[in-house]
């Protein structure tokens, strides 16, 4: 048991550099080493930018079958990677990859992965969100055995690139090609994209809250009230009421307008990490408790049925 | 086919969640609980699997006496049987403790595929299916849209971020975790909820299957998160409140 090792994702430098910050703090709370590694060859961006002082060593993770993502072939490697270094915590960026083969390869220790972590404090104590946002929880890992953290996005700022040399030593598992079940294919895009809501800069959102698909031109109205492009969570374009090209978060858009007008949206992680870089956020919702309240820099507790016709007249007088 | 739902009772979305006085869990006492939305959507697409190549569909769940609405919910909608672990200390089991449960009470079905929601509502870990799949040492894949039979297995359909996909082919038995929004899910009729009652739920107790509930990883405390913003809240009537924010908007936020 020696150090922290930071499992960086190639192409997806920005989480990645996130969970490097978190490994720092983590470095700084028990004053271990800070390690790196990536899948992917050495020459990869994910090795040749950093961020923050250089780690001790970086670890490019190579073979032929890691070349397209499987969990069986990623699970493997990173097993062998960890048998070897014996680091007392692992800590990956919490995306879409490494929720499909952390927890298999935390098994394989007998350990659980502590997901989608926002903090990090002393003990050291790993806070992720419960209930949808609505609660915090602090878990601890007592036992013995490496302990596994994905970090959430934007929870750590990435530190600016240092001055400073590190070395980048290749490691090559043995992965024999029975050991990938799966076969995967190529990526694709659901629908042609045709609305950018990534460079609008007004966004009304609609959410859960609306009830009905009969009720979406009540917020309709504002959106062209404001000059404001319409957008939605999860929840309403799954229901088909609004086409899923408009929805914001994590499967969807990610967007950081100048306002995001939420109406009837709790808040929920997902749709959180998808505009919580917004400039000014507004929330209407009839829930005080509602984590959108938590990044909302204003916000209206009521009815939206009442509040958004009385916002769409309102917005029409100020703009005459 | 013989497919396995593993299926969680959760509170209900819009229920005021109360810390409990210890600050380790939530008031649970008068709580509306309902089944977990993912885990609605993995149950159908294993029903309409089921109507398109035949088969059984079983679901399995963990939790105490409670989550007997949930298992009827479930037999209403069509699925043919279930198997209740009997767990009154579930909250003190991590994923991997609740991951052992399951795969115990299901390894000797031997199904062709075993479905799961993507993660809870109330934890969200997002692990549980990934887990078992670990433990039956079967292949998986997660958060899945949409599932295809195939001559040699399963063709399925997997969300990558920013609204990317990706097609993957496994072969069965297999473990997929479902993400929510794949199908339009249906309700239980009159007729599934009659039927429901004479439908077979097997009872099994934590300790039959052997499993201790000592856990790798502990939840120490429930707290309130921080607000990361102050967050102005403009009051009065909605029409007081919304000329407020009007005037926000044009004279601090400058986007009228």
């Amino acid at each position: 048991m020696s150090g922290i090792l930071v499992v960086q994702e190639a192409g997806r430098n920005r989480i990645s550099f996130e969970a490097l910050a978190a490994g720092r703090v983590l470095a700084g709370l028990t004053g271990l080493t800070l390690e790196t590694a990536a899948v992917g060859d050495p020459n990869a961006t994910v090795f040749v930018e950093s961020s923050g002082p250089p780690p001790a060593a970086a670890y490019a993770v190579q073979h032929p079958l890691l070349e397209n993502y499987t969990s069986d072939g990623y699970v493997l490697a990173l097993e062998q990677l960890i048998r070897k270094l014996e680091p007392s915590y692992i800590v990956f960026p919490h995306t879409y990859q490494s929720r499909d083969y952390v927890p298999r390869l935390a098994t394989r220790f007998g350990q659980v992965l502590i997901g989608d972590v926002t903090g990090i404090e002393a003990g050291p104590t790993f806070v992720r969100q419960l209930f949808q946002g609505k609660m915090n929880g602090s878990y601890r890992h007592p036992g013995d055995g490496p302990c596994f953290l994905s970090i959430q996005a934007g929870a750590f700022r990435a530190d600016a690139p240092q001055a400073g040399t590190f070395t980048i030593l290749p490691f090559e598992p043995e992965i024999p090609a029975s050991a990938i079940r799966a076969k995967p294919g190529k990526r694709f895009r659901g629908s042609a994209q045709t609305v950018d809501l990534g460079s609008a800069p007004l966004i009304v959102s609609v959410g859960r809250g609306i009830k009905d698909a009969a009720n979406i031109p009540l917020v309709q109205e504002l959106a062209t009230s404001l000059g404001a492009e319409l957008a939605a969570s999860r929840p309403i374009c799954d229901a088909g009421w609004l086409p899923m090209e408009r929805q914001v978060g994590s499967s969807g858009q990610t967007v950081s307008p100048k306002l995001y007008l939420a109406v009837g949206i709790s808040g929920a992680i997902q749709h959180l990490v998808g505009m919580k870089g917004s400039q000014c956020i507004v929330a209407i919702n009839k829930d005080p408790d509602a984590p959108i309240f938590e990044v909302a820099d204003y916000g209206i507790v009521g009815d939206l049925f009442e509040v958004v016709p009385a916002l769409t007249e309102a917005v029409k007088a100020a703009k005459q | 086919m013989k497919i396995i739902v593993a299926i969680k009772q959760v509170p209900e979305r819009d229920a005021q969640v109360r810390i409990d006085a210890r600050a380790e869990w939530i008031e649970e006492a008068g709580l509306q609980f309902a089944l977990n939305e993912s885990d609605a959507y993995a149950l159908e697409e294993a029903l309409q699997l089921k109507e398109k190549h035949g088969g059984e569909v079983i679901v399995v769940t963990a939790g105490p006496e409670r989550v007997g609405p949930t298992i009827r919910e479930a037999l209403a909608k069509g699925a043919d049987r279930a198997i209740h672990i009997d767990c009154e200390d579930l909250g003190a089991r991590d994923a991997l403790g609740v991951a052992r449960l399951l795969a115990e009470a299901v390894k000797s079905e031997n199904a062709d595929l075993l479905l799961t929601g993507l993660q809870s509502d109330d934890l969200g870990l997002g692990q549980t299916g990934v887990i078992v799949a670990e433990l039956l040492g079967l292949p998986h894949a997660s958060l899945i849209l949409h599932v295809e039979k195939t001559d040699t297995g399963l063709t399925v359909k997997r969300e990558l971020e920013e609204g990317w996909f990706q097609t993957i082919e496994l072969p069965t038995p297999a473990v997929l975790t479902i993400q929510s929004g794949g199908n339009k899910l249906r309700y239980a009729t009159l007729m599934g909820i009659k039927r429901a009652k004479t439908k077979e739920v097997r009872r099994v107790t934590a300790a039959e299957l052997g499993s201790d509930a000592a856990p790798v990883v502990v939840l120490e405390r429930v707290s309130l998160p921080q607000k990361q913003k102050t967050t102005q809240i403009l009051p009065g009537s909605a029409k007081e409140a919304a000329a407020a924010l009007a005037e926000k908007l044009k004279f601090e936020v400058r986007v009228l």
